[in-house]
């Protein structure tokens, strides 16, 4: 409901030009393609996932707590990133900036601590090179991380001109939608967790 | 410094220096056309940086002409090597480069004809159709249609600068994996795709985004026409099965460049897994390309006919039902695969039941012409050739579906035979028909109606000569791509009649240059000043031929179906509306830029010249801030400006 408050502060100059509700739209239909891109990976993994070619599985190789560190790391951003994307439709400049920063430093100390696992596992000698398994278990988590950087580059990108100038109509636009790629990408994790980790764990 | 580029990547055999020569010479040819004309401002300002459907529209058509050309020497290519390459004679290709035309006539013609035509087709009419001023979002179309001319740039380039894949236009791992083709052909093949694929995924949002979102008040989705539908259908396929294709072939991307063991035949790799998922995109991909031309033939032919459609419910259902199936029978591609009886039957039925809306798509046009006042115009005529060679290509198809005669058949000539029926009877035909029924619309004048006609004769009876003789060498045991065979195998006359359909097929081509030159010459004659040159129904002929950039002056109110057949027959006249400001986006050279960088980009990743590629992605990140920061995406046309506009175009 907070978006068609926000869009009664200015009226649309054309009713066959309603780019808010296009973009968003557009937006969502762009995620979706992004969602069966990840489903394909998805797929692969579950076909590979016992693919170790003699070398130790996912129940020797990952580290539970660490994993549940990172979850929750991703979770309060995608909380913040919520009220992030509040703050905006109220045109609430203080509290855009601040939440989208909070993502943006738990975003980054996710990809930290996700760069720390995966480093420590080359270590060990369980790189993508090894075996089927552990290709396609870096090309899933490498492609997440790849989204989480774009992510990223997009708050600064979004987040300069909101301090800058201020609150428009065109930010509120751009940054609901990537609002709604952070809660995507918080979607997409909660399979990861539970479906790479959990699963691969209890096997 | 420059990765794996070296003097030995354009070492080539005099073939392929004959191709890459006449290549530039055409290059220079019509850079020094457009410099002696001095159009090089008008056509930045009017094309190249064009955000209007229309003008990218026209680029598509553009682009895909060039690659038809391309794609039809490639096939004329094969059909003389196998014409010649019997018992003691080996032809004059070698099986190296042979291998690469056969990939190549493949990847052009799938990725950059039929997609090319499709999109450019869709681009032109569709917000036509539903009463809009362009598409959802103008720019995310341009860099569409830049990304789609930079991979087909790949195969022209791949002619000069290395080689191209020589893997078959699906590239199989582990044929085409590190370990079996470490050379560059299969990078050009995957970032040819890449680039192209995503530019198709993108326009697929956008076309979905425009269908949803942009139609004029009154038009309900049931009152769509149907070539609407069946882009909503087609979009539809392309949001959900491109991704799979950009996944699969990033990841044969990193077994390559980054040695991942995905598909590969050791360390556990799956190459399996590679052909399921190709091909979970790949029939999906076939639908994207016949769904818009069934379309085409849901408009035209209720046109020729003099009546409405028959079945538009029926239709609809039909097109909900394919775009669902369509995505279900991945693996009839494959049934040799050994996935066991009860999946191989589960394939196959489901199959053979496409074939069910299919057909009430043909019967449904067929009724319509039923006790029509039918006028055998060039389109209609394509039509006919359409039903003949689709519905037998169909049939073949469901012989196919039934695994065991596939095992027969399987990658033999038959089924050559089989998909070029339906490709070329269907996607092929089918756009000559809407272009042909289009071009007025597009560019305010008609084709010449004799030599579209001789083209579509040549076309026709080529078609017949060149493939049919293919289903009798597919039941011969003539497997596909054989550069060489035996005397012994009865197989040479048959190929030989195959290399003269090939050569009519040519000529049918000709034709169809000297139809559009002829027509250029006589434009004036030809001239289309109604806006509705064949008695149109739907929301396109309702407004200028050319439509001005803006489409329609006033935004059209629509009341039921064939909308523009009633405002036609409506009693009362409009009344003069005074004319209003019109919100239209600005051009941009922005989506230009980033189809060359992408171009430059994979052309680096290619050669491993990684910096490079790193530069590219930083300028098409820097670009895309470039355009976040553009103050004026729109601007407003003036309300004094369209009434003089409509007042000029009205009158001429």
């Amino acid at each position: 409901m907070t978006q068609s408050k926000a869009m009664k502060h200015e009226p649309l100059p054309d009713p066959y030009q309603d780019e808010y509700s296009r973009t968003t739209f557009g937006f969502w239909v762009y995620l979706l393609t992004d969602f069966m891109m990840f489903a394909t990976i998805f797929a692969v993994y579950a076909v590979l996932h016992k693919s170790t070619f003699g070398g130790p599985g996912p129940k020797e190789l990952f580290d539970l707590p660490s994993v549940m560190n990172q979850t929750w790391v991703l979770l309060v951003a995608t909380f913040f990133v919520g009220f992030g994307g509040a703050s905006v439709h109220r045109k609430h400049r203080a509290g855009t900036i601040t939440y989208f920063l909070l993502t943006f430093i738990l975003g980054i100390t996710f990809l930290w601590l996700q760069f720390d696992d995966l480093s420590l596992l080359v270590k060990r000698g369980a790189s993508w090179k090894s075996n089927a398994f552990l290709s396609a278990y870096f090309t899933l988590i490498g492609t997440f991380a790849v989204h989480i950087v774009f992510g990223l580059l997009w708050i600064i990108v979004l987040i300069l001109p909101v301090i800058k100038r201020g609150i428009d109509m065109v930010s509120v636009r751009r940054l609901t939608c990537l609002r709604m790629f952070w809660q995507f990408l918080n979607i997409i994790w909660i399979f990861i967790f539970s479906i790479v980790y959990l699963l691969g764990v209890i096997q | 410094m420059f990765g794996r580029l070296n003097e030995l990547a354009l070492k080539h055999d005099w073939i392929e220096y004959a191709a890459g020569v006449s290549m530039i010479l055409g290059g220079i040819l019509v850079i020094a056309l457009i410099t002696y004309h001095k159009k090089w401002k008008w056509l930045w300002k009017e094309y190249i940086t064009s955000v209007d459907h229309k003008r990218i529209g026209v680029m598509y058509l553009v682009v895909s002409f060039v690659m038809l050309v391309k794609g039809l020497i490639d096939g004329l290519m094969m059909r003389a090597q196998q014409a010649t390459s019997v018992g003691d004679s080996f032809g004059y290709l070698g099986a190296e480069h042979f291998q690469q035309i056969f990939t190549a006539h493949g990847v052009t013609m799938i990725f950059f004809v039929g997609m090319g035509v499709v999109f450019g087709i869709i681009n032109i009419i569709l917000p036509l159709q539903i009463g809009a001023r362009d598409v959802a979002f103008p720019f995310l179309n341009s860099v569409s249609f830049w990304l789609f001319t930079a991979g087909g740039l790949y195969i022209l380039i791949s002619l000069m600068i290395g080689v191209f894949a020589g893997t078959g236009w699906t590239a199989y791992p582990p044929l085409a994996g590190l370990k079996y083709n470490p050379g560059v052909g299969v990078d050009y093949w995957i970032w040819s795709i890449q680039i192209s694929g995503i530019g198709s995924l993108l326009s697929g949002v956008n076309f979905l985004v425009t269908i949803l979102k942009m139609r004029c008040p009154g038009m309900t989705l049931r009152r769509m026409p149907i070539f609407v539908w069946a882009t909503l259908a087609t979009v539809v396929l392309v949001i959900a099965a491109f991704p799979i294709l950009t996944a699969n072939i990033a990841m044969l991307s990193t077994d390559r460049l980054l040695d991942t063991k995905i598909f590969t035949a050791d360390f556990g790799g799956n190459p399996m897994m590679y052909i399921n998922l190709i091909w979970a995109w790949g029939h999906p991909e076939v639908y994207i390309l016949i769904l818009p031309i069934f379309g085409i033939f849901s408009e035209y032919i209720p046109v020729f006919s003099k009546k409405k459609l028959f079945g538009y419910t029926s239709m609809v259902w039909a097109i909900a039902a394919i775009t669902f199936l369509s995505f279900i029978v991945w693996l009839h591609h494959f049934f040799t695969m050994g996935a066991g009886a009860n999946v191989n039957a589960f394939f196959g039925i489901m199959t053979m039941i496409i074939a069910v809306p299919t057909g009430v798509k043909v019967f449904n046009w067929l009724f319509t012409m039923y006790r029509g006042r039918v006028e055998f115009k060039t389109p209609m005529l394509w039509f006919i050739g359409f039903v003949v060679t689709f519905v037998t290509g169909g049939m073949t198809g469901v012989m196919m579906a039934i695994p065991a005669i596939d095992f027969q058949v399987h990658n033999s000539l038959f089924l050559i035979a089989h998909f070029h029926s339906v490709i070329i009877g269907g996607v092929v035909f089918g756009f000559f028909a809407g272009f042909t029924y289009w071009f007025p619309k597009i560019f305010g004048f008609k084709l010449d109606e004799k030599l579209g006609t001789y083209a579509f004769w040549c076309w026709l009876f080529g078609f017949l000569i060149a493939f049919m003789p293919l289903y009798l060498l597919g039941f011969m045991g003539a497997t596909r791509r054989l550069n060489h065979y035996e005397a012994s195998t009865g197989w040479h006359p048959l190929f030989v009649t195959a290399a003269i359909g090939a050569l009519i097929i040519l000529a049918g081509v000709i034709f169809q240059v000297l139809q559009i030159y002829v027509s250029i010459k006589k434009r004036k004659e030809y001239k289309d000043t109604t806006g509705d040159p064949w008695n149109g129904r739907t929301l396109e002929w309702s407004t200028t031929s050319p439509p001005p950039f803006y489409n329609f002056a006033f935004i059209p109110e629509v009341h039921g179906r064939d909308a523009f057949w009633s405002m036609k027959h409506a009693k009362e006249t409009p009344e003069n509306r005074p004319y209003e400001d019109i919100h239209m986006p600005t051009n941009t050279g922005i989506g230009f830029y980033i189809g060359v960088l992408s171009c430059i980009g994979g052309f680096a990743i290619v050669w491993h010249i990684f910096w490079m590629a790193g530069l590219c992605v930083l300028g098409i990140i820097a670009s895309l801030i470039i355009r976040l920061g553009n103050k004026h995406p729109h601007y407003y046309v003036k309300a004094e400006e369209v009434e003089r506009i409509e007042k000029r175009t009205r009158n001429a």
